[in-house]
């Protein structure tokens, strides 16, 4: 695969189509594309888009869980198939926290096998650890924590990976509404230390426009990007900014652009997810 | 039902027919390896079996294990839904019973079946007696784990609807508990019938259990097998048709 | 001690305690049943003496080799079936149909097979516990949350290294009731076994004790089978219901 074009092109997408194919009673059902984008490195970048849009099945393409049924994906230059690349982490919507194991032992899982010597793996555990906020619930165990708690163990364990590409499937859909703003300032901290690109699926328009520098507005099925707006935000931002005049233009646009889509969604009488069975690739 | 869902239950019809199919031949396989008196092969154990059970002999068995397992039947229900419904309704009684109804439930009840015996003397008694306290069992924990899983809300919107405590029961309580209360029913029907069989098989002159044994002191293969199979066929049969019932019931109470 | 277990404690006492009394009032004929006070000192003697040590080893000893082929062998096909979609299907009646017929009647054909070992017993053991083994295995697999999968492949796991670390304990709740399943019916089966007819064991000591009006002896083994049977699967059950907040309770 050709280098980057762009020297800080973190990843990107050419012509990227998803058609799930038909089986039994269901008809085949084009899901996703044509998609034609470029991450920058250490960007925010978000999408947005009505339910049943595309959106986790684009990010589930850039990680490498599904293939394309057209076009190509690269990431750092290297094409993307079904393997999840090294460098890309992933934290879903649903809880992905190990029951069995301490939150410790969630967040040290992946560095397990990874050849790292005991001590390094201890500090970075620790660390993601305290970075997250969880240090005092090291010992404890998932169930015995909140909703939001343990996507923070989820996070964590990514976390310790290092990853330079982080992908969030809309990780706060579970939560409430203030622990939602909270988490997001977590998120926005957790994006300027570590410096990684950051993809962020979400269906709240407030959530988008608070935390990214550029947001992808999705269309309804089939999704593609009908308009991508730079927030323009400075790096330091937190949820203070949704005081900003700025932020009600941002999320007006949105809506503008969107309200459209989701109406679509609402009333397409096709609009049913894909069977369970086909999501999974 | 649509083209391709007919498709998928055809083929799934024929899978699990290939799959009896594989089943016989590997009893047609164990016949020859074991030998004639041993285990008969398939076919003609089918011809013994055509020929045997329109027979007085058969008929007299049959009805012999019926009787006792009717009546076992009707004492496991009995038993096992006042027990269920007292241990459901009544919350202390239930905490205390549940941990001895589950571990009785878990013995190797055929241990007691001596005392049975001491107790209700040889005849069909000790039969009966035995094969409820098989049943009573399921019936009374499923019973109770009904009546348990009730949704408080539903008795607090019957009370809004000022009705009588009978009408409660049989209009609200009745109707929500069924599903589940029939599945115990179902297993029920099925322990009770072991019960009864065990008791058969141990000591009795009379009954399908007692006709296996006394096929198997004969070396008279072919005999045992067909009262297997013909049990077999019963409690799959009956099992099934109380299945059914038992599913048009929960997909009543989801909807 | 919860005061619910402490009531339960005080029934069973009462319970024991008027059956004891019924029995030395002669309220309850002594032909019939014996005093359970009576059932321990031949029990205690019955132990002492080591004259039944041979048939607790070999009653034991056939239970727990059923017990062992029948999860690691239950294990091992649920496995198998369950990464073979189209065989599960046509299985499904199978395993629906299993618990319901009398498999155990099939016990007197082993015997015209094997004769009079405790290879029959054995057999007729596994065949009653292997399915609820199988069947608590796909059930386990089946209900490995799909996420998890999806973190395996974001790990870059193995089929085999996610099979052992994700899926392996996400379903060790549900394979514990199989577990708990399997060793409940093998003592029952391989107990009614030697009953019916074994050339030795409890089971058959229980039924010579009968035939022979030996209440004592008979009474002192039903005794030290309950106590076996009672400690170990209420021990299971116990353990089976830590194991249940992990199935029910934890994700919400």
């Amino acid at each position: 695969m050709p280098a980057a074009v762009h020297r800080d092109l973190h990843a990107q997408f050419a012509g990227v189509t998803r058609v799930y194919p038909g089986a039994g009673d269901h008809p085949e059902v084009h899901a996703l594309g044509p998609i034609d984008l470029e991450l920058r490195k250490g960007e925010f970048f978000a999408v947005v888009g009505p339910s049943g849009c595309g959106k986790s099945t684009f990010l589930e393409i850039l990680a490498g869980l599904q293939r394309p049924t057209a076009g190509t994906v690269t990431f750092e230059g290297m094409a993307v198939s079904g393997v999840v690349a090294e460098g890309i982490g992933v934290v879903f919507q649903e809880d992905a926290s190990f029951p069995w194991l301490t939150v410790w032992d969630n967040a040290a899982f992946g560095l397990r096998r990874s050849g790292v010597a005991e001590p390094e793996l201890r500090r970075r555990v620790d660390d993601a650890l305290a970075f997250m906020g969880l240090k005092d619930f090291a010992r404890a165990y998932p169930s015995q924590l909140s909703g939001g708690m343990r996507q923070r163990v989820c996070i964590a364990r990514t976390l310790v990976l290092q990853p330079r590409l982080i992908l969030l499937d809309e990780p706060f859909g579970a939560l409430d509404a203030q622990t939602r703003l909270l988490m997001g300032d977590e998120v926005l901290r957790l994006w300027r230390q570590t410096g990684a690109t950051v993809l962020l699926i979400t269906h709240a328009l407030d959530e988008a426009a608070m935390l990214a520098d550029r947001i992808g507005a999705m269309s309804a099925r089939p999704g593609r990007f009908i308009e991508i707006i730079e927030t323009g935000w400075s790096r330091q931002r937190d949820s203070t900014i949704v005081a900003e005049p700025a932020f009600g233009e941002i999320t007006g646009r949105l809506w503008e652009r969107l309200r459209g889509e989701s109406l679509k969604a609402l009333g397409h009488p096709g609009m049913a997810q894909p069977p369970a069975a086909l999501a999974a690739e | 039902m649509s083209g391709t869902e007919a498709v998928t239950a055809t083929r799934r019809a024929i899978d699990t027919l290939a799959l009896l199919l594989v089943m016989l031949a590997i009893w047609e396989v164990l016949h020859r390896i074991a030998g004639e008196t041993a285990l008969p092969a398939p076919i003609e154990t089918l011809s013994y079996l055509i020929r045997t059970v329109p027979t007085p002999r058969f008929a007299e068995n049959a009805a012999a294990t019926a009787e006792a397992f009717v009546f076992a039947l009707i004492l496991a229900y009995g038993m096992g839904l006042a027990i269920g419904i007292w241990m459901g309704a009544h919350r202390l009684s239930g905490a205390v019973g549940e941990p001895i109804l589950v571990v009785l439930y878990s013995l190797p009840k055929i241990t007691l079946y001596p005392v049975v015996l001491l107790i209700f003397g040889l005849g069909i008694s000790g039969k009966v007696a035995f094969g409820a306290m098989h049943g009573v069992l399921p019936v009374a924990l499923l019973t109770m784990g009904a009546i348990r899983a009730i949704p408080p809300v539903y008795l607090r919107a019957a009370r809004t609807l000022h009705l009588s405590p009978w009408q409660i029961i049989v209009t609200v309580l009745l109707p929500a508990a069924l599903p589940e209360v029939f599945t115990g029913l179902r297993i029920g029907f099925t322990v009770t019938l072991l019960g009864v069989l065990l008791g058969e098989m141990f000591a009795s002159k009379a009954g399908l259990g007692a006709m296996v044994m006394n096929a198997m002191s004969l070396a008279q293969s072919q005999e045992m097998v067909t009262v297997a199979i013909v049990l077999f066929a019963f409690a799959a049969i009956a099992n099934a048709l109380l299945f059914r019932i038992e599913h048009r019931l929960h997909r009543r109470v989801r909807d | 001690m919860t005061r619910v277990g402490l009531i339960r404690l005080v029934v069973i006492a009462a319970l024991i305690g008027a059956l004891e009394l019924a029995c030395r009032t002669g309220l309850i004929d002594h032909r019939v049943v014996i005093a359970p006070s009576e059932m321990a000192s031949a029990l205690m003697a019955l132990l002492a003496s080591g004259s039944i040590n041979a048939d607790i080893e070999r009653t034991l000893g056939v239970i727990a080799v059923v017990i062992a082929l029948s999860i690691a062998l239950g294990f091992a096909a649920g496995v198998i079936i369950h990464a073979l979609p189209r065989l599960r299907e046509a299985l499904d009646p199978f395993f629906a149909t299993y618990y319901a017929v009398p498999v155990f009647i099939f016990y007197p054909v082993l015997i015209a097979i094997f004769g009079l070992s405790p290879i029959p017993i054995v057999l007729i053991g596994v065949a009653t516990a292997i399915v609820a083994m199988i069947i608590a295995t796909l059930n386990g697999l089946d209900r490995v949350p799909r996420v998890l999968i999806k973190v395996a492949r974001v790990h870059r796991l193995g089929r085999l290294a996610t099979a052992l670390t994700l899926q392996l304990p996400a379903a060790a709740p549900y394979l514990f009731t199989g577990i708990k399943l399997s060793v409940s019916y093998g003592f029952i089966a391989v107990i009614a076994a030697e009953f019916i007819l074994s050339p030795a064991g409890l089971g058959r000591d229980i039924s010579d004790a009968y035939t022979d009006f030996n209440n004592r002896r008979m009474y002192a083994l039903i005794l030290f089978l309950l106590i076996i049977a009672t400690v170990v699967n209420a021990g299971l059950h116990a353990l089976d219901m830590r194991f249940a907040e992990r199935r029910g309770g934890a994700r919400t």
